[in-house]
C-alpha cells in the first residue's frame, strides 16, 4: 500500500476492464461488492491490519484543574485573568498583581521544583553538543550545518524537576476552581 | 529482640506540630540518621498534602459544610472533625468553629480542662471539645500517619518523648501524659521544650559542641514561638572529667508570641485605614496580618526602603477593583515591634501587671505586659541564685550583680528568626551585662528554630537508650502543700496556712522522696482537697520542711490536689491518717499518693483540673 496511487489515464484501462469483469465474472462481482462495503465502514482496503496507533495521547484534566484552582485559591490567578484590566489604572493593576505574584510563586514553590534548563548566563556563548536533547534546547535563526553548534544563550529556560500536588478524594469534583462563598 | 526501630520525637506545639524520628538501626553514637516526618493533613476540602508542620488547629465543621467524602484522609474516611492546615484556615472564616491554642487551655488553672469547654465562644449547636481530648486528637493524627507510612514499624512499639514547655505545672503535666497514654502513646517520656531546643543544637554540631561551651558557661534558652514564650537556664558543669548540662531554673509560663506582634501590627495598619473611612471585616484583617508578617520582615532589615505596600486582596471575585492598597512604615514596625515587644528596658525592670477586674470572661491568661525583654529581666533578676549550689559559677552572679549572668544564649521559635529581633534581645541583655561588667554572651548558632523541638525530642529519645550527653534537670520547682496551722480559732479571721514541702526541687524521673513525717486525717469515701504551692526559687527545702510564711515572689499557689480515700473495707466516715509521698515517674510526671500509716496499700492524689471557678 507505499505504492502511488494511479493516474487518471492509466484509471482508464482499469475501469474499462473492470466493467466487463464484474459483468461476466460473479466471483469478482462478489469481491467489488465487500470492497464497497467496508469502505462504507471505514475499514481500509479489505487487508487485516491492525489499527495504527495514534502518536498523541489524551492528557487528564484532573490535574490542570486542580493546579489552577490552587493558582486561584493562594494567587487568584483565574480572578485576576478574567477582570478587564482597562477600567483600571497602572498603580491598581499593579497592587492586584502582588496578590497574584505572591501567590502563584508560594503555589508554584510548593508543588514544583523548577530549575533552569542551562546554567550558564544569558546572554553568554554556549555550545550545543551532537546529540543534544531538541526537546530541551530550542536553536532559532540562522539554523544550518550540523553540530556542536555555537551560539548566544537567550533564555536558559525552565525544567520541573520534581512536581509534588496534593492527592485528591476519589470523588472531590476538581472542576469547582473556586467555590462561590456565603457568610452567613 | 526489641521491635523498637525508631526513636520518635514530637513537638505539641501551641500553634504547629511536628515529628521527627531517628533511625535507630542506621544510627551509632553521635552518627544519627534522622529526619522530619511529613504531615498528610488535608489542606483543603479533598486535598491531602503532606508537610512538616501540623497546624495546632482543630475545626468542628456544620454537618452540610462538606461534601462527606472530602474530608478523607489516608487513613480514614469517616472523620467529622478537621486537624491542620484547613482546620487553621476554615476557622478564621468561621471562628466560632475553631479550637485553637488547646494547649494553653490544658494548662490554665481557671478552668476544667476535662469538660468539654471549647470553642469557648461556640453558640449552643455547635459541639464542644474538652482541651485534653483535643490534645489526644492531634496526637492520634501523627500516630495515624505514621502508622500509614510505616505499618511494619508500629507507632506503638516505638520510643515517644513528647515535648511540654518548662513552664507547665504538675496538672498540665499530667494531663498532656493522660492525653498522650489515651491515644496509645505506650513509650512515652515528657521533655521540656527548651531541653529539647539545646539537644537539637548539640546534635546539629555533631560532636563539636564540648569546644562550644565549656565549665562554668550558663545557657539561656530563649524560645518564642507563635503564642508562648519559654525560658531557661542550662548550666554547662564536669562530673568525672566529662561536660555535663543541668538545667537549673526556667520561667513562668507566658502567654506572648509572634502571632501577637503580627496582630498589633495589623491593628495598627487598620487604625490607619480606619482614619481613612476603610473599615475592615475580620477576613480582610486576617489577610491583613499575614501582609504585616512579610513586611515587617523586608523592614526590619537592614538596608530596608522606608515603607512596605500591603495589599488586603477583595473577598470577590473583583481582585483589581476590590483590593485595599496600604502600606506599613519602617517607624511604625520599629516602635510597635521593637519598642512595644522589645524595649530597651534596664535589668531591674518588671513586666507590669494590673489587677484583673472580677468580671472578666473567663477566657485565656494572656501575658499582661507585651514587653518580652522585661519579662526576661524578671527572671534573670528572679533566678539569680540559680547557680549558686553549683562549682565553678562565681562568674554568674559575682558581688555585688544584680540578676544571674548568663554567657551564651541558644534561640528557639520561629519568632526569632528575624534577625533584627535576635539582635534586639542580644544587645539588650549585652546592655545589661556590660553595665556590671560582664562579658557579653555569645549567640549559639545553628539552631532550626522551627523544627528544633522535634528534633531535639527524637535526639532525646535515642540517647536516653544509652550513649549521648543527657540534660539533668529534675523538677523545676519545689512542691509543697498547704496545711492549716493549729491555733486557737479566732472568730473572722482563717488560719494561717503553712506549707509543707512534699517534693524538693531538682527531683529527677524515676526518684522518688522520703516519707514527711508529718501525717493528715482521710476521711474514708469522700474526697479531700488541699492547696498546693510551687516555689522556682527555694532549692534548698527538704521534704519535710514546713514554712510559715512566704513572698509572693517566692512561692506561687497552684491548683489544688483532692484524694479520695476509696471505702474498701473501711466503714464511711472514719479518719484515716496517711502521709503524703511523692515521685517523679519515669514519664516524667510528678505523682503524689497518700500512704496510711500501716498496711501498704496506697492511694493517687489527683491534680485538680476542674478549675477553681
Amino acid at each position: 500500500m507505499n505504492e502511488p496511487n494511479p493516474s487518471f489515464f492509466a484509471r482508464i484501462p482499469m475501469a474499462v476492464g473492470a466493467f466487463f469483469k464484474t459483468l461476466f465474472n460473479a466471483e469478482y462481482a462478489a469481491s467489488i461488492r465487500r470492497l464497497d462495503q467496508s469502505a462504507a465502514l471505514g475499514v481500509e482496503h479489505g487487508v487485516a491490519e491492525p489499527a495504527a496507533v495514534s502518536p498523541l495521547k489524551e492528557m487528564s484534566a484532573d490535574s490542570a484543574l486542580q493546579f489552577l484552582g490552587l493558582l486561584q485559591r493562594d494567587g487568584r490567578f483565574v480572578d485576576f485573568i478574567e477582570e478587564d484590566t482597562s477600567a483600571y489604572t497602572d498603580t491598581e493593576i499593579g497592587a492586584a498583581a502582588r496578590v497574584v505574584h505572591e501567590g502563584c510563586r508560594k503555589v508554584l514553590r510548593e508543588h514544583i521544583s523548577l530549575e533552569p534548563v542551562r546554567t550558564e548566563q544569558e546572554g553568554a556563548r554556549v555550545t550545543v553538543e551532537q546529540g543534544f536533547d531538541a526537546s530541551a534546547t530550542r536553536l532559532t535563526g540562522n539554523v544550518v550545518g550540523q553540530p556542536p553548534f555555537t551560539g548566544t544563550l537567550t533564555h536558559r529556560g525552565w525544567r520541573a524537576s520534581d512536581v509534588n500536588l496534593p492527592k485528591i478524594a476519589k470523588e472531590h469534583d476538581v472542576t469547582v476552581l473556586a467555590p462561590a462563598e456565603v457568610e452567613l | 529482640m526489641s521491635e523498637t526501630r525508631f526513636a520518635i520525637g514530637i513537638d505539641l506545639g501551641t500553634t504547629h506540630c511536628a515529628l521527627s524520628y531517628v533511625d535507630l538501626d542506621a544510627s551509632d553514637g553521635e552518627h544519627v540518621s534522622q529526619h522530619v516526618f511529613d504531615i498528610p493533613q488535608l489542606t483543603a476540602p479533598g486535598a491531602v498534602e503532606e508537610r512538616p508542620l501540623l497546624p495546632s488547629f482543630y475545626y468542628l465543621p456544620h454537618p452540610d459544610e462538606f461534601p462527606a467524602t472530602d474530608l478523607s484522609l489516608p487513613w480514614t474516611q469517616t472523620q467529622d472533625c478537621i486537624t491542620g492546615e484547613l482546620a487553621r484556615e476554615r476557622g478564621a472564616q468561621t471562628p466560632i468553629r475553631l479550637v485553637a491554642s488547646a494547649k494553653s487551655w490544658l494548662c490554665h488553672p481557671g478552668v476544667d480542662r476535662r469538660a468539654p469547654i471549647l470553642p469557648a465562644d461556640a453558640p449552643e449547636e455547635v459541639g464542644r471539645i474538652s482541651p485534653l481530648e483535643v490534645s489526644k486528637r492531634y496526637l492520634e493524627h501523627l500516630r495515624d500517619a505514621w502508622n500509614t507510612r510505616f505499618p511494619e514499624a508500629p507507632f506503638v512499639q516505638q520510643d515517644i518523648t513528647v515535648t511540654i514547655p518548662a513552664s507547665f505545672d504538675p496538672a498540665a503535666r499530667d494531663l498532656t501524659a493522660e492525653a498522650a497514654n489515651a491515644a496509645a502513646y505506650d513509650h512515652l517520656t515528657l521533655l521540656e521544650e527548651p531541653q529539647a531546643a539545646l539537644y537539637s543544637w548539640i546534635q546539629g554540631t555533631g560532636g563539636d559542641w564540648r569546644k562550644q561551651v565549656e565549665v562554668g558557661d550558663v545557657i539561656l534558652v530563649i524560645d518564642i514561638g507563635g503564642g508562648t514564650t519559654d525560658l531557661s537556664l542550662i548550666a554547662v558543669v564536669e562530673r568525672e572529667g566529662n561536660l555535663e548540662l543541668h538545667r537549673v531554673a526556667v520561667g513562668d509560663h507566658i502567654l506572648l508570641g509572634g502571632d501577637n506582634i503580627d496582630l498589633a501590627l495589623a491593628h495598627v495598619v487598620a487604625g490607619k485605614l480606619s482614619a481613612q473611612g476603610t473599615q475592615l471585616d475580620p477576613w480582610q484583617l486576617r489577610a491583613l496580618t499575614y501582609g504585616c508578617r512579610a513586611a515587617k520582615e523586608l523592614l526590619l532589615n537592614d538596608n530596608a526602603p522606608d515603607n512596605a505596600p500591603i495589599v488586603v486582596p477583595s473577598r470577590g471575585s473583583r481582585l483589581i477593583g476590590g483590593s485595599i492598597r496600604t502600606e506599613l512604615t519602617r517607624d511604625e514596625v520599629v516602635n510597635t515591634v521593637l519598642e512595644g515587644f522589645f524595649p530597651h528596658v534596664e535589668s531591674a525592670a518588671k513586666p507590669a501587671t494590673r489587677a484583673r477586674s472580677g468580671l472578666t470572661q473567663l477566657g485565656l491568661p494572656y501575658a499582661q505586659d507585651a514587653g518580652i525583654t522585661r519579662h526576661l529581666a524578671a527572671f534573670l533578676t528572679r533566678q539569680s541564685e540559680a547557680t549558686s549550689d553549683l562549682e565553678g559559677f562565681s562568674n554568674a552572679f559575682p558581688e555585688g550583680a544584680t540578676f544571674l549572668h548568663p554567657s551564651a544564649v541558644l534561640f528557639n521559635g520561629g519568632v526569632l528568626k528575624s534577625k533584627t529581633l535576635g539582635e534586639r534581645v542580644m544587645n539588650v541583655l549585652n546592655d545589661w551585662l556590660s553595665k556590671e561588667n560582664a562579658a557579653s554572651a555569645r549567640l549559639l548558632e545553628g539552631a532550626d528554630l522551627d523544627l528544633a523541638v522535634a528534633r531535639g525530642a527524637a535526639y532525646y529519645s535515642y540517647v536516653r537508650r544509652g550513649g549521648g550527653v543527657r540534660i539533668r534537670g529534675g523538677t523545676a520547682q519545689a512542691y509543697y502543700i498547704g496545711v492549716e496551722s493549729a491555733m486557737p480559732a479566732v472568730p473572722g479571721i482563717a488560719p494561717p496556712v503553712q506549707a509543707l514541702c512534699v517534693a524538693p526541687f531538682g527531683m529527677e524521673e524515676g526518684t522518688d522522696t522520703a516519707l514527711p513525717p508529718q501525717e493528715f486525717g482521710l476521711v474514708v469515701g469522700e474526697p479531700v482537697q488541699f492547696r498546693f504551692f510551687g516555689s522556682s526559687v527555694r532549692r534548698h527545702d527538704e521534704v519535710g520542711t514546713l514554712l510559715e510564711h512566704w513572698s509572693a515572689d517566692e512561692v506561687q499557689e497552684l491548683g489544688e490536689i483532692e484524694a479520695t480515700l476509696p471505702a474498701e473495707d473501711r466503714p464511711i466516715g472514719e479518719i484515716v491518717p496517711v502521709r503524703l509521698h511523692a515521685c517523679v515517674t519515669e514519664t516524667g510526671t510528678l505523682a503524689i499518693e497518700a500512704i496510711p500509716r500501716s498496711g501498704n496499700e496506697h492511694w493517687k492524689v489527683e491534680f485538680d483540673v476542674r478549675g477553681q471557678g
